[in-house]
């Protein structure tokens, strides 16, 4: 990229280098792109969408236009993209597309309409004679940076202005939707002590794996009356052990099982039975 | 490679881009696919301006990256509202004006 920068514009590369990176990437966004539209987790769609804002970088610096092969790596895959990754973090990570279609035939037929979209659009362009070789005009001469600074400041003036009304609107208004407006009022540690002691639970709740034979954080806590508690193991561990089709209760109670055939014969099962009990009454 | 190649790419893009928009049901896929048209016709402003020999089609392309930029923060911002109110991410619940 650098000799490209050195260039100020115009592409430098080599013709045969420019149409294999061309086909390298074209192949590369296209694939991901199409993959973004068909993978069903959000996070592996930004993920590829990173990939397609990538590849489109590297063909913003092979056309000459190396200002906006960085802005789009800073802004695009940078900011934009990590705040995407941040509400999705906030909405929750593990929201799935539902596979049920809500109108019958959507997929096939926006598929049709996609189709007809491309050939639509690629019949059009390709009756309207677009020129083969580039101009040597103000791309090649001028450094890119400097033309780009002298146009926005000089000729597009008055929209870069609209457009810092435009970001301050935007920064205002997400602002506003974001904020919530408190209907009650908030809490003192007196009200929480109340509402804790009216609910009837005052020690914390159970930490989870605090059993006797595993320690694992999907573990349910055993209680001081022997019993195992589901409060005590997170919502997400719960929805883990389920996407990995694993049943921790399950093995507790085969650990249990295969405890009681050994216990008879260990010489002093009193003891593990004992640990078991104090370990969780301690907490 | 001609402009045209880059057009085409950007053309196919664009269309990937609108097809995810109808399928798929998240609001925050939908919102990437909405990115990803707004990257395609970027492509196409390059393309043209290179095709052109100035350079006033990156500034519209620059532009359009400030807007998009915008775009996203109000739009997040009103998916985490109506994610607040209802609990949920899937533009087929958000139908309370339909009845």
């Amino acid at each position: 990229m650098s000799h490209l920068l050195a260039a100020g514009g115009g592409t430098n590369l080599d013709a045969d280098y420019s149409v294999a990176f061309f086909w390298i990437l074209a192949v590369l966004s296209v694939g991901a792109g199409i993959a973004m539209i068909c993978v069903r987790q959000a996070v592996h769609c930004a993920l590829l969408l990173a990939v397609v804002m990538l590849c489109l970088a590297a063909m913003y610096a092979m056309q000459g236009a190396p200002f906006l092969a960085f802005v789009q790596v800073i802004v695009y895959t940078g900011a934009v993209l990590m705040l995407f990754l941040f509400v999705m973090m906030l909405i929750g990570v593990s929201s799935t597309d539902s596979l049920v279609e809500t109108i019958k035939g959507q997929r096939l037929f926006a598929g049709l309409a996609g189709i007809g979209l491309v050939a639509l659009l690629i019949v059009g362009i390709g009756h309207a004679a677009i020129g083969s070789a580039p101009k040597p005009g103000a791309l090649q001469n001028a450094d890119n940076l400097t033309g780009l600074a002298k146009l926005i400041f000089t000729t597009y003036v008055f929209p870069f202005e609209i457009t810092s009304a435009l970001l301050i609107t935007a920064a205002l208004g997400a602002m506003v939707l974001a904020h919530r407006e408190r209907t009650s009022p908030k809490p003192t540690q007196r009200d929480i002590a109340r509402r804790k002691i009216a609910s009837g639970q005052v020690a914390p709740e159970p930490p989870p794996g605090v059993y006797a034979l595993h320690d694992a954080v999907d573990m349910p806590a055993m209680l001081p009356d022997g019993s195992t508690t589901e409060r005590s193991v997170s919502r997400a561990m719960a929805q883990r052990d389920i996407d990995l089709r694993r049943d921790p209760r399950a093995e507790v109670a085969a650990d249990l099982e295969a405890e009681a055939k050994v216990a008879p014969e260990l010489p002093a099962p009193a003891q593990v039975e004992a640990g078991a009990h104090g370990g969780s009454e301690s907490e | 490679m001609s402009p045209a190649h880059y057009i085409f790419l950007a053309v196919i893009l664009f269309t990937i881009g609108a097809v995810g928009v109808l399928v798929r049901r998240n609001v925050i896929v939908i919102f990437m696919c909405v990115e990803l048209m707004l990257n395609a016709c970027n492509l196409a402003f390059v393309a043209f301006a290179r095709m052109h020999g100035n350079l006033d089609g990156q500034v519209v392309a620059f532009f359009v990256m400030v807007v998009a930029a915008a775009e996203v923060v109000v739009g997040l911002a009103i998916l985490m509202a109506i994610y607040r109110a209802r609990r949920s991410a899937s533009v087929d619940d958000a139908s309370l004006l339909k009845y």
